[in-house]
């Protein structure tokens, strides 16, 4: 069995306009396609990231502009690690943040499903998080063997 | 402030509101849809508001809370609500949240 290696890392900071949601999640699935994902993990990927780019933008600097940081890694075995930070208000609750449908912001549309379409359309979210301090969102996802018929 | 170019082409006939919401429907444009619709809505009184999501090719839970706002604003004016063409990945968003359970979902095939 051979070692898991880093093989490519991707860094971005940019201020939490919302204008920016798509450029960053534009960004992160052209870089995670050198590993030559399907249509879908892609796309399962583009919404994970802008979900957790968009709390940032809505929740962890509500009423204020500061700025988001994005780390992608890729990794020997298909796996793909991406954290999007924050330097925001953060999270007193996690574990009822992550419930679906929790929200602190139903004035503003939101259903509070955002932690549930990361955790469905990835391997794993970690969140680490503390008032004043800001929130970090880990997703892994572990790509499809690459075949002859894809 | 960026405001968004955002595209909603909305046509009204026979009291029924289509708007064809095109392009990625994330925070940024949801917002500046939901402000168009909701302008449409008050002015013209439909006696149904038809989402047709045909044109979208990326939606996340800001898609969904537009639906859904949509959809409860339409309930308070008294007016009928459904939603048109959904892609797959849209359809996927949609039943994370049981949106399939309380939203009309028609096709342009059986319309
Ligand atoms: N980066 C963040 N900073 C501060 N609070 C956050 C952050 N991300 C999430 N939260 C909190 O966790 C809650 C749940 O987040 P989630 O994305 O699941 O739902 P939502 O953003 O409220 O609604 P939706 O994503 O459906 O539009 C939020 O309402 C907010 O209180
Ligand atoms: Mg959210």
């Amino acid at each position: 069995m051979s070692k898991t290696e880093l093989i490519n890392e991707l860094k971005l900071a940019f201020p939490s306009y919302s204008v920016n949601e798509g450029g960053a999640r534009a960004m992160v699935s052209a870089f995670c396609a050198s590993l030559n994902p399907t249509v879908d993990e892609l796309s399962d990927i583009r919404c994970a990231v802008s979900e957790a780019v968009t709390n940032s933008i809505v929740h962890g600097y509500r009423n204020t502009i500061g700025t988001i940081f994005i780390m992608v890694r890729l990794y020997s075995d298909r796996t793909v690690k991406i954290e999007i930070k924050d330097k925001g208000c953060g999270i007193s609750d996690i574990e009822q943040a992550l419930q679906p449908l929790f929200t602190t912001d139903p004035a503003g549309e939101r259903s509070g499903m955002g932690f549930t379409v990361m955790e469905n359309f990835t391997d794993s979210v970690v969140v680490r998080s503390a008032p004043g301090k800001g929130t970090k969102v880990t997703l892994k996802k572990k790509l499809s063997k690459l075949t002859q018929n894809r | 402030m960026l405001f968004s170019d955002y595209n909603v082409n909305i046509i009204f006939e026979d009291g029924v509101l289509t708007a064809f919401i095109k392009g990625e429907v994330d925070h940024h444009n949801a917002v500046a849809a939901r402000r168009r619709i909701d302008r449409e809505l008050e002015e013209k009184r439909p006696h149904e508001l038809v989402l047709d999501l045909g044109g979208v090719n990326f939606m996340d839970s800001s898609g969904l809370g537009l639906i859904l706002g949509r959809y409860s604003k339409a309930s308070e004016l008294g007016i009928a609500f459904a939603v048109c063409n959904p892609t797959p990945a849209t359809m996927k968003i949609l039943s994370l949240a049981g949106g399939e359970r309380i939203i009309k979902i028609i096709s342009d095939e059986v319309k």
